[in-house]
């Protein structure tokens, strides 16, 4: 069961930590950091900050920095906290 | 009278105005001159359940496209309004950032109350579901270092920043420190202020200063000097400046200079002692070298409280004389913009004296008796201004006073 | 002659006790005043402790009628005035009020008394509004910081130049600065500057909560502010005041004044970086150090102790550490550096006039004051941060700096009169 997604990703970031538009979060930029996107460490715990709340689920302060650090590891580290927590 | 750019430490090159009057400064001076009132009935939220319902809004601003989009959720509006403007005043400088060292550019900004509407909203989450849920953003943007901090990073401005808060008298005293810098070390500083704290608790706030009015028509709630004088009304906005040590590279771009300015603190009521508003205003004059006459015109502190109207009327008597120079007050058709009024004073008082006019009072038709003052009404009056002497109070006592010089940027099309 | 700001008077409301003395007495003996948080109940926040001050404000001279209308802020500093008076013996009947200043700094101003009064008005933040007429009479004065600034001048009826310096973590040492600068330029022949943030409330320690810059330490609370220690993980929240009594130094000595110390040179910078990030070169913090010694016509190799900024984060260990080599080159590896926010945590924007006031006291007692907690040192910070015990020291100079949300690093000097 996958329910996040990089729209869904964009969406809670720009609504949170605003996204200039020319920054883009796929293909190849899915893999890029979100440091070299221009976020930096506070827009990363708004942005698991927003993601606990919406999906009721704890982010462990370390997973922030280490498993949530571009587009794509942040959508598939959500994700596989949300299996986790339907299995 | 000192009347060389030599003697100022500082002259205005550049300023970005948003104010209820206008977004962008000739918007704003157009509409000064035309007597057009940004006061209304506050739509930022319903204020229908409170005893005051107008205020001085920014109608025409909204943050998306006229700030980078990372920083408007991670901003309150004030900070908004001040980086916007910091962006308009650094374009109007028409100066190049990149030739001066970094270290030599400041940033200070007067605050009067941070983040109003930001600190509120994050209260409501903590207090409404917890603490988890107050935001990263609480941290950098409630704090009245915010709109400093972010408008020194925007520009690259490394050099001894600033924050001046002494509520209504901050715009004042943010440019006397800017002076005081660029007789130091710095060459450059953007200052001046902004603010916005239109949302229910900052209303609720300002209520409890007892000096707001209660008036429900807009043309009729804020008279100061008026026999009807019953308290002003809240506004948002204000004007940031870029100010400079004045030299070669200036000529031909100022708006102003700052001739002389002082600062006090008034006691009276509690301690008896005389007002300090009228030593403030010699000791303004003393600094700019200046004598009572050659003071053109005065931008009115205009508090529309008949105690503080009484007080800055006498003061202005027994400095000038009375009827004796004329006096103004712009901001009846703004509201009182508190860390951001005084700052917008100095941009609305560079332009008069860029152009020669000095712009009416809107409001006021019967002054108080005790309030002996040649306030200018009806009518814009056109003369040529050499000076200008701007008089700002905040909230608890705080005094200031500034006077400026003409500078020598062309006269605009009016 | 140049003008001289002089400190003649220290009055100090820290954690660990009310009074220049006790807070003294903390310092010199190593003990830290961090707790589990008393003040509210924190069980649901991240970090959950704190530095607070035992705090009677009527055991501490105020009115009745001063405590209710003062938030707790306002409260330390009227307090602190009154003892930093006292203690220098100057009689402002003698001057002109309007040569009276005040120069007060807050990174978060009357925060306690504006979060108590949203809870009322807004009914536990269940219903906005419930009526607009609960708001406390004082609720404006809570609005607007300057309030803190305009207690104190009230307190010694001061008429001159009148300011609250906001510039978060900085504000202490920047409005300590402001005053030193008032009596140099000669605005103002006496100052009351110092600082003061009473931020123990849900809002702060959530917002503090968010970005994960505070302790989580909760279970040896005692311990948590661990600056330039290898386990460190986060600053302690703290809360308190310092107001120095500057004078002009000659008048000052004309009255045969007894001089704490000499202000001697100030410096600010902006990093221009990031609203809480420091790069690690620690370059704009060099730069101000560098600016306040040329004020004070001293080289590095005058410095005999450095107040740091040490906060027990990382991030800004690291920078000081490289500001501190950067500015002083081999000196920084010579002198004795120490945090006492190990021992008195860290009051945001009080703080560093509370380490001002603190340099003060070490530059009359010649001694340095430890740095609690540090038993493990991080091996990327190499200099010598007295561990644990104070130590007595030949001090003539001695140097604090600070560094604050905003990117903003201030440094001052102060030396033996």
């Amino acid at each position: 069961m996958s329910t996040f997604d990089v729209a869904e990703l964009r969406e809670i970031m720009s609504a949170s930590v605003g996204v200039e538009d020319d920054v883009y979060f796929d293909g190849d930029h899915l893999d890029v950091p979100f440091a070299d996107l221009g976020f930096d460490s506070l827009a990363l715990l708004e942005l698991a900050s927003q993601i606990q709340r919406r999906y009721g689920m704890q982010i462990p302060d370390e997973a922030v920095t280490e498993d949530m650090s571009s587009p794509r590891a942040a959508v598939d580290y959500v994700n596989s906290r949300l299996v986790a927590a339907v299995a | 009278m000192n009347t060389s750019t030599a003697g100022a430490a500082a002259v205005i090159t550049g300023m970005g105005v948003i104010a209820p009057t206008g977004v962008g400064t000739e918007e704003h001076w157009q509409a000064v001159l035309a007597g057009k009132t940004g006061i209304g009935r506050i739509t930022r939220f319903d204020p229908s359940g409170y005893p005051v319902r107008l205020a001085g809004e920014v109608a025409g601003f909204t943050a998306k496209g006229q700030v980078p989009a990372r920083l408007v959720p991670q901003t309150d509006r004030w900070t908004h309004l001040a980086l916007a403007a910091a962006d308009a005043a650094v374009a109007d400088s028409a100066v190049d950032l990149a030739s001066l060292p970094e270290y030599e550019m400041a940033v200070v900004t007067a605050s009067s109350s941070g983040g109003t509407e930001f600190g509120q909203h994050e209260m409501e989450r903590l207090y409404q579901n917890g603490p988890s849920w107050v935001g990263a953003y609480q941290s950098i943007a409630w704090f009245y270092a915010a709109t400093t901090g972010q408008v020194s990073i925007r520009h690259g401005m490394r050099g001894p920043c600033g924050v001046v808060c002494t509520e209504q008298a901050g715009g004042l005293d943010a440019v006397g420190q800017a002076r005081r810098l660029l007789r130091g070390q710095s060459r450059l500083v953007v200052t001046g202020g902004t603010d916005s704290s239109l949302c229910p608790y900052g209303l609720v706030a300002q209520l409890a200063n007892g000096h707001l009015s209660s008036a429900e028509d807009a043309d009729r709630a804020y008279l100061p000097f008026d026999v009807e004088a019953a308290g002003y009304v809240p506004g948002e906005g204000g004007a940031i400046l870029v100010a400079e040590r004045p030299g070669p590279d200036t000529q031909g771009r100022a708006y102003g200079r700052v001739l002389g300015y002082a600062a006090g603190f008034d006691q009276s009521a509690r301690t008896g002692r005389r007002p300090v508003l009228a030593g403030t205003i010699r000791r303004a004059l003393d600094d700019a070298r200046c004598v009572p006459d050659d003071i053109d015109v005065v931008f009115a502190d205009a508090a529309a409280d008949p105690h503080l109207d009484r007080v800055e009327a006498e003061a202005l008597a027994e400095v000038f004389g009375t009827h004796a120079v004329p006096v103004t007050a712009p901001k009846t058709l703004t509201g009182r913009l508190y860390g951001g009024g005084a700052a917008l004073d100095v941009a609305t008082a560079l332009l008069a004296l860029r152009d020669g006019v000095v712009p009416h009072t809107v409001g006021p038709t019967r002054l108080r008796s005790d309030c002996p003052l040649d306030l200018v009404r009806d009518a814009p009056r056109e003369r040529p201004l050499r000076t200008a002497l701007v008089v700002a109070r905040g909230y608890g006592g705080f005094t200031s006073a500034m006077v400026l010089g003409r500078g020598d940027r062309p006269a605009g099309d009016i | 002659m140049k003008r001289r700001a002089v400190v003649t008077g220290i009055g100090a409301v820290a954690p660990g006790g009310v009074g220049r003395e006790a807070f003294w007495d903390l310092l010199s003996a190593g003990r830290t005043a961090t707790r589990r948080i008393s003040m509210f109940d924190a069980s649901a926040f991240r970090s959950q402790i704190a530095a607070e001050v035992d705090f009677d404000p009527r055991a501490a001279g105020l009115s009745a009628r001063e405590v209710r209308r003062m938030d707790r802020g306002a409260q330390f500093a009227v307090v602190s005035t009154r003892e930093a008076l006292a203690d220098s013996g100057v009689d402002l009947a003698g001057f002109d009020p309007g040569r009276v200043g005040v120069s007060i700094g807050s990174a978060v101003g009357c925060t306690m008394g504006l979060e108590q009064e949203y809870e009322v008005l807004s009914n536990g933040g269940r219903e906005w509004l419930v009526d607009h007429s609960h708001g406390v009479p004082h609720l404006y004065g809570y609005m607007v910081p300057s309030t803190l600034a305009a207690e104190v001048a009230y307190e010694v009826a001061a008429e001159g130049t009148v300011a609250l310096i906001s510039t978060g973590c900085t504000s202490g040492l920047d409005a300590v600065g402001h005053g030193m600068q008032l009596i140099e330029e000669g605005s103002a022949d006496v100052v009351l500057a110092g600082a003061t943030d009473a931020p123990l409330s849900p809002i702060t320690s959530a917002c503090f909560d968010a970005i994960t810059a505070t302790s989580p330490n909760n279970d040896d609370a005692a311990h948590a502010s661990r600056p330039f220690d290898a386990r460190r993980d986060g600053f302690v929240l703290g809360e308190g005041c310092a107001v120095l009594v500057l004078e002009d130094e000659e008048a000052a000595r004309r009255r045969g004044a007894r001089i704490y110390a000499r202000l001697s040179g100030f410096g600010a910078r902006s990093n221009a970086f990031h609203m809480t990030g420091l790069k690690p070169d620690g370059r704009e913090m060099a730069e101000a150090i560098r600016v306040a010694l040329d004020g004070a016509e001293l080289n590095a190799s005058d410095v005999d102790y450095i107040n740091a900024h040490g906060s027990g984060t990382k991030q800004n260990d690291r920078h000081e550490t490289a500001a501190f080599k950067r500015a002083l080159k081999q000196r920084a590896y010579e002198v004795p550096v120490s945090s006492i926010k190990s021992m008195v945590g860290h009051s945001l924007g009080a703080i560093g006039a509370i380490e001002v006031a603190a340099c003060a006291l070490a530059l009359d007692r010649q001694v340095v004051p430890p740095t609690a907690n540090l038993h493990h040192p991080d091996p990327e910070c190499d200099l010598d941060y007295v561990p644990l015990v104070a130590r007595e020291h030949r001090l003539d100079a001695v140097l604090s700096v600070g560094s604050g949300f905003g990117g903003f690093q201030s440094a001052m000097v102060l030396t033996r009169p």
